[in-house]
């Protein structure tokens, strides 16, 4: 207990202030995406308030994916603080977040889990496997990128997209007008 | 060794062995290709005189070239440094060969794979459920790595057959494909007899992505990119086995710098993975202040990589021929100040692990796999490590490690608490070796050469942060690729899952899983 006191205070905050750079991040994804954006901005307000509940699901990336994600909610960048919470259960969850290319063997899970969400719901995709299927496109076991199967309405670009970016990208579609 | 001692060495337990040819393809690689009814005593025979397992055992289809295709199985002399590689021929129209899997357990997933891959049947073994190619949404028939392979036939779909445990009271709780965190898909099913697990069942091969196959016919200089791709967190080790089996081919030497760089960024990746093991460890026991702290300490160290390379998980560091980035003095010092403060905040992070009484209770004994276990099932890496099993490639195969007197660590209950002892062992010899390394670069040198292809064929390995990441590569006369055989260490490491959590509580679960941390990714190429 005493270590943990000591350190937590000799460690102090290390959270980083981070400010959505919304202009930036929206032009980066593209016009159709924009249009789908200000009614996911919309949605949020007006179904979510601010808290955002995220259930994730890889259907066949690398890892490196999840491991960003993971960090996004370190005490460093605090994904948290913005409202936005990672659950257990589709069930409980206002979005989806999908990584990796969608390979056959995940086709059936990703259905379901989508099915499982309660409505209002959307899809929302992270790292370029999951826009493109990357490498993996002409892969004999790979159906297609998320866009073909679900409706995705924003895309975090990267290989793998860094914790700034999720949660730039995530904050932009909350907090703009 | 020479051929001449490994030829005796066989014959002194298998009598009647008789070699078709027998060459040294590199000074690490001794090749013996041996007639078909022959491969099972000659593979016994190394198996019991090197005490290893099968590494690799896997097909190349060759039936273009010279009408057939190759079996072919690695085995490892770990003591000196060198890969005894048996091979066969089979023809088409008897795509068959003798299961190893009844005498060498290492030798049976390697054969699902060949059979449901290539169609050519272990003749023997007992278990040909598939592994990645599901049943509910693959053909029967399909044999995607056959050159051959154009486009999916349609035919019988099936079902996969779980290993049934039956009895009172006895009763199954499946969980997965998607799990309740952040994690990859694989669905696991345990059979359970009021708290302790009686069986555990791992179907894996969710996150198949055909990767062996679409290595072939990529440029070897470009194809790096996808090996860096098949396991995310091990992006380097894999791009590290992936260049150096094309290094081999191409007859080049690489620059004595880069062998450095190499291995001080192969060291970043092994630190980074462990302390975040160690900080999931004790999220899975509720521990939440040392897993954020863990958490602290693997950003550091990836922001350390992003400012050393530009990349946070290292990835197009690596090239074939040497590496694109090297470190100037400015970054030099980037990289020791920051392993200082670094290598305090980890000491700190131990000593309140070590002191949490409830914390230690918690990981001593729990999810042990016994070491004659460990070697039966041919588990590899930090997993064989904490088993007593002194087995690592750093040791055994690498110039640059044995200079920095690389001392390897193993533990010997083989649970939990052995392989949080292991990570802190291995991330502070890690420091250690980065020092080292980065003592010896020099400014300005060069930091790779340019390769020249001709064909061949070879085998690249590393002992990544999990263990050996193996890479067989076959290239033509332009380098392309031909055949590309990946094995990450969790292909072979998930059975040792599976044995480890016998007779513990489900909800010890989580913590056994993430003391091993096996790639999905990597285990389902």
């Amino acid at each position: 207990m005493l270590q943990i006191l000591k350190n937590r205070i000799l460690k102090g905050i290390l959270t980083r202030r981070i400010e959505p750079d919304s202009s930036r991040v929206i032009a980066e994804a593209g016009l159709s995406v924009r249009q789908a954006g200000s009614e996911l901005r919309f949605l949020i307000r007006k179904k979510f308030g601010r808290s955002l509940h995220i259930r994730q699901v890889d259907t066949g990336s690398c890892g490196a994916c999840e491991s960003e994600i993971i960090s996004a909610s370190n005490p460093i960048y605090d994904l948290q603080r913005f409202g936005v919470n990672f659950v257990a259960s589709p069930r409980h969850a206002d979005a989806l977040l999908v990584t990796g290319p969608v390979s056959k063997n995940m086709l059936i899970a990703l259905n379901k889990t989508y099915e499982a969400m309660p409505e209002p719901k959307f899809v929302i995709t992270c790292g370029d496997c999951a826009l493109g299927c990357g490498p993996f496109k002409d892969s004999y076991y790979v159906c297609g990128a998320v866009k073909d199967i679900l409706p995705v309405v924003l895309h975090i670009p990267g290989c793998p997209p860094s914790p700034l970016k999720i949660i730039s990208s995530l904050t932009a579609f909350l907090k703009t007008s | 060794m020479v051929c001449s001692e490994v030829i005796a060495g066989i014959k002194n337990i298998f009598g009647a062995f008789e070699a078709l040819s027998v060459t040294q393809a590199y000074a690490d690689e001794i090749r013996i290709k041996v007639s078909p009814r022959l491969f099972k005593d000659t593979c016994l025979a190394l198996h019991k005189m090197f005490s290893s397992s099968v590494y690799m055992l896997f097909a190349s289809d060759e039936r273009r070239a010279t009408g057939v295709f190759t079996i072919n199985c690695v085995f490892g002399n770990l003591k000196q440094g060198q890969w005894i590689i048996i091979s066969i021929d089979i023809p088409q129209d008897e795509a068959y060969f003798d299961s190893l899997a009844k005498s060498i357990h290492s030798a049976s997933l390697f054969e699902r794979e060949i059979w449901e891959m290539f169609g050519i049947e272990p003749k023997g073994n007992p278990d040909l459920r598939r592994l990645r190619l599901h049943n509910e949404v693959w053909p029967k028939g399909n044999y995607p790595l056959r050159k051959d392979f154009q486009k999916l036939q349609t035919g019988d779909l099936g079902d996969y057959e779980f290993d049934r445990v039956e009895g009172d009271g006895v009763f199954e709780v499946p969980v997965g494909p998607v799990h309740a965190g952040i994690i990859g898909p694989g669905h696991f099913r345990f059979s359970v007899a009021g708290e302790p697990i009686i069986n555990l069942e791992t179907r894996l091969g969710f996150t198949h992505r055909g990767v062996e196959k679409l290595f072939e016919g990529q440029f070897c200089i470009e194809a790096i990119r996808l090996a860096e791709c098949v396991s995310g967190d091990a992006s380097f080790a894999h791009s590290l086995a992936f260049a150096q089996a094309a290094e081999k081919i191409s007859g080049i030497s690489i620059p004595k710098q880069a062998v450095y760089l190499r291995a001080i960024f192969l060291e970043l990746e092994r630190m980074y993975n462990h302390v975040n093991d160690i900080g999931g460890m004790a999220v899975d026991v509720g521990f939440s202040f040392p897993s954020a702290y863990a958490s602290v300490i693997k950003e550091a160290l990836l922001q350390l990589n992003d400012s050393l390379t530009a990349s946070r998980y290292l990835k197009k560091v690596n090239t074939v021929g040497g590496v694109f980035k090297g470190l100037d003095e400015n970054r030099k010092q980037i990289l020791l100040n920051s392993l200082k403060s670094i290598k305090n905040d980890f000491d700190e992070l131990i000593k309140i692990l070590y002191s949490s009484v409830s914390f230690m209770d918690r990981i001593d004994t729990t999810g042990a796999l016994r070491r004659k276990t460990a070697e039966g099932l041919g588990v590899v890496g930090l997993i064989a490590r904490a088993s007593g099993i002194p087995a690592d490639l750093r040791e055994y195969f690498s110039v640059v490690y044995k200079e920095a007197k690389f001392k390897m660590a193993t533990e010997e209950s083989g649970d939990v608490l052995a392989r949080l002892k292991l990570r802190i062992a291995e991330f502070k010899e890690s420091i250690r070796l980065i020092e080292v390394f980065a003592g010896k670069l020099i400014d300005g040198k060069e930091i790779s050469v340019h390769p020249e292809f001709k064909g061949g064929r070879a085998l690249g390995y590393t002992e990544g942060w999990r263990g050996p990441v193996l890479y067989w590569l076959e290239i033509d006369a332009t380098g392309f690729i031909q055949r590309c055989k990946v094995v990450d260490p969790s292909f072979l490491n998930w059975q040792g899952l599976s044995y480890a959590v016998l007779g513990n509580i489900i909800p010890d679960f989580p913590l056994c899983n993430k003391s091993f941390d096996l790639s999905y990714s990597g285990g389902d190429l």
